[in-house]
């Protein structure tokens, strides 16, 4: 790969109290790609997104965005770099007070200085894009678990990220609602050409989305360019990992 | 055993100073979100709505009943000494100066701000705070600012009407059940209340609003950093009431406090 990576975890340690969650993790990602973080429940995938977004600080280790360390950045400067980020939270993390209409609408209206008309335009616009015509009006609490993950792509997308961060966009959906979220992800991807991170457990479905898939196992970071190589891993853990997932993919399609 | 007894007594020493420490720079945070633009007026005037309005009925019943109890207990003591004149200054001193700010401030914490504290709470727990600051926008500006200022605002206001509706249920029992003098009641009143004793009055409801919407928005801001509180709802729920003690503890000890600095 000729081009700079976007983003660089370079050593990186977390540690909360007495248990070590990332042990000296690198990771390399390069624009327009796809990488795709699995691994276990409770292994550290959200803690990583957190560390890259710095919304949590390392113990140690550095983390550059464009090449610039985020972890010594004061709360400007991280804004400035966070306007290069677009998010969407495993619970979508839609404010409850506000409909869906006003959600979407909100980075446009803190974030830009837009007129009314103007954000009102956009904000059908990606609506319409999304599917989500017609639900304007409604509150968090009255969508489904699909429905508030198309609301929270629909906000990150807002300010055209060049970096996408998706944490578990599919779990709890059912196989249809999640082959829904990947046709979106790839249309607002093909459409806005932005980096993808995505964590998932589900690794047969974004195996063929995706340019690298990393595991993180007892806070190691294993790096396969070719996502078919986790299936030769040798270790124990991922081997257990990978039989896990695929033993999912075959009921899934069993069922289908 | 003394040695582990010992490292138990340091730990917990530990954490308090860094609760304390990060209560502080949360609350300094916030006054910093209070300069910052735009200023969330409309968000403001929703919180007073819900904050300050709607504790109106609360505040309501709970005043005429002190009111009136203060009228009959006053009315009983002062009798021994033939002084039931004394009634109207009794009364309204013991409101102004005590028992509206602090029953007003208790009966908010129990109504508004254990709610300002599972809200802030349950949107930390759904990452909307953390979505906030990922979208840049500052959630101490945006969610916090509007809360502490309404609580600020709604706290004096209420104080005022309980207050008023307090020396009304005085009057009521005083007067008209019992039978003492209108004019002397009244007249006591006006005689011995000062400015003074309204400032006290004044001072506390803020300070005591202050430390609610301090303590009960902090506890959900830091709910997972909370010791003991664990994760999800259950630790919003820990939380809440943990914040109802720490907030009406708090309320009673700075009553102490600004009374004797006051007085
Ligand atoms: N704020 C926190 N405080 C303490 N421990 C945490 C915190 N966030 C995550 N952890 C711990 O770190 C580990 C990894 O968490 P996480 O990244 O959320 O896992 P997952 O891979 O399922 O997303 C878990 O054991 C969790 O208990
Ligand atoms: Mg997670």
């Amino acid at each position: 790969m000729s081009e700079d990576p976007i983003i660089q975890l370079r050593e990186v340690v977390k540690t909360f109290g007495t248990q070590r969650v990332l042990d000296r993790v690198n990771l390399d990602i390069y624009p327009g790609r796809t990488t795709v973080i699995a691994g276990g429940s409770g292994q550290g995938k959200s803690v990583t997104l957190k560390l890259i977004l710095g919304l949590m600080k390392p113990d140690s280790g550095s983390i550059l965005v464009h090449g610039r360390d985020i972890t010594t950045m004061n709360r400007r400067e991280m804004n400035e770099i966070r306007s290069h980020f677009g998010v969407l939270f495993q619970g979508s993390a839609l404010l409850d007070s506000l409909s869906v209409f006003d959600n979407v609408a909100l980075p446009l209206q803190e974030r830009t200085t837009l007129g009314r008309e103007q954000i009102r335009k956009k904000v059908l616009a990606t609506l319409i894009q999304l599917g989500l015509i017609g639900h304007e009006e409604k509150f968090p609490a009255q969508l489904s678990g699909g429905m508030k993950k198309r609301v929270g792509l629909a906000r990150a997308l807002q300010l055209q990220p060049e970096i996408m961060l998706f944490d578990e966009p599919t779990t709890g959906l059912d196989p249809e609602k999640t082959m829904e979220i990947y046709r979106l992800f790839h249309e607002t991807q093909g459409k806005f050409g932005y980096t993808a991170i995505i964590v998932s457990h589900d690794i047969p479905k974004v195996f063929n989305l995706a340019d690298q898939v990393v595991v993180l196992n007892r806070g190691k970071l294993v790096t396969f360019d070719n996502p078919e190589d986790i299936q030769l891993s040798q270790i124990p853990e991922i081997q257990a990992f990978v039989k896990a997932t695929m033993g999912h993919l075959y009921l899934s399609s069993d069922l289908e | 055993m003394l040695l582990q007894r010992i490292e138990n007594i340091g730990e917990l020493t530990l954490y308090y100073l860094h609760d304390l420490g990060r209560m502080g720079l949360f609350l300094l945070r916030t006054l910093r979100g209070g300069v910052q633009q735009p200023f969330r007026f409309r968000a403001m005037l929703r919180q007073i709505r819900e904050i300050g309005a709607n504790s109106m009925g609360v505040i309501f019943f709970t005043a005429a009943f002190t009111g009136m109890v203060l009228g009959l207990q006053g009315y009983y003591t002062l009798r021994k000494f033939g002084s039931e004149g004394m009634l109207g200054s009794a009364v309204s001193l013991s409101l102004l100066r005590e028992m509206g700010p602090v029953l007003t401030a208790l009966m908010v914490t129990g109504r508004a701000g254990s709610a300002m504290c599972a809200e802030v709470g349950i949107m930390r727990n759904s990452e909307q705070i953390d979505a906030l600051e990922c979208m840049a926008i500052d959630p101490f500006r945006y969610l916090l600012m509007p809360k502490f200022l309404a609580t600020m605002i709604s706290l004096p206001l209420l104080t005022m009407v309980f207050n008023v509706v307090g020396i009304f249920g005085g009057y009521l029992a005083g007067v008209k059940l019992l039978g003492v003098n209108p004019g002397a009641f009244f007249n006591g009143m006006e005689q011995s209340v000062v400015n003074k004793d309204i400032i006290m009055g004044l001072v506390k409801s803020l300070v005591f609003g202050l430390l609610i919407v301090w303590i009960c928005t902090g506890r959900g801001y830091f709910v997972h950093q909370i010791r003991g509180a664990g994760y999800g709802a259950e630790a919003v729920s820990r939380v809440t009431t943990q914040a109802v003690v720490i907030s009406s503890i708090s309320i009673l000890l700075w009553d102490y406090i600004l009374t004797a600095i006051l007085l």
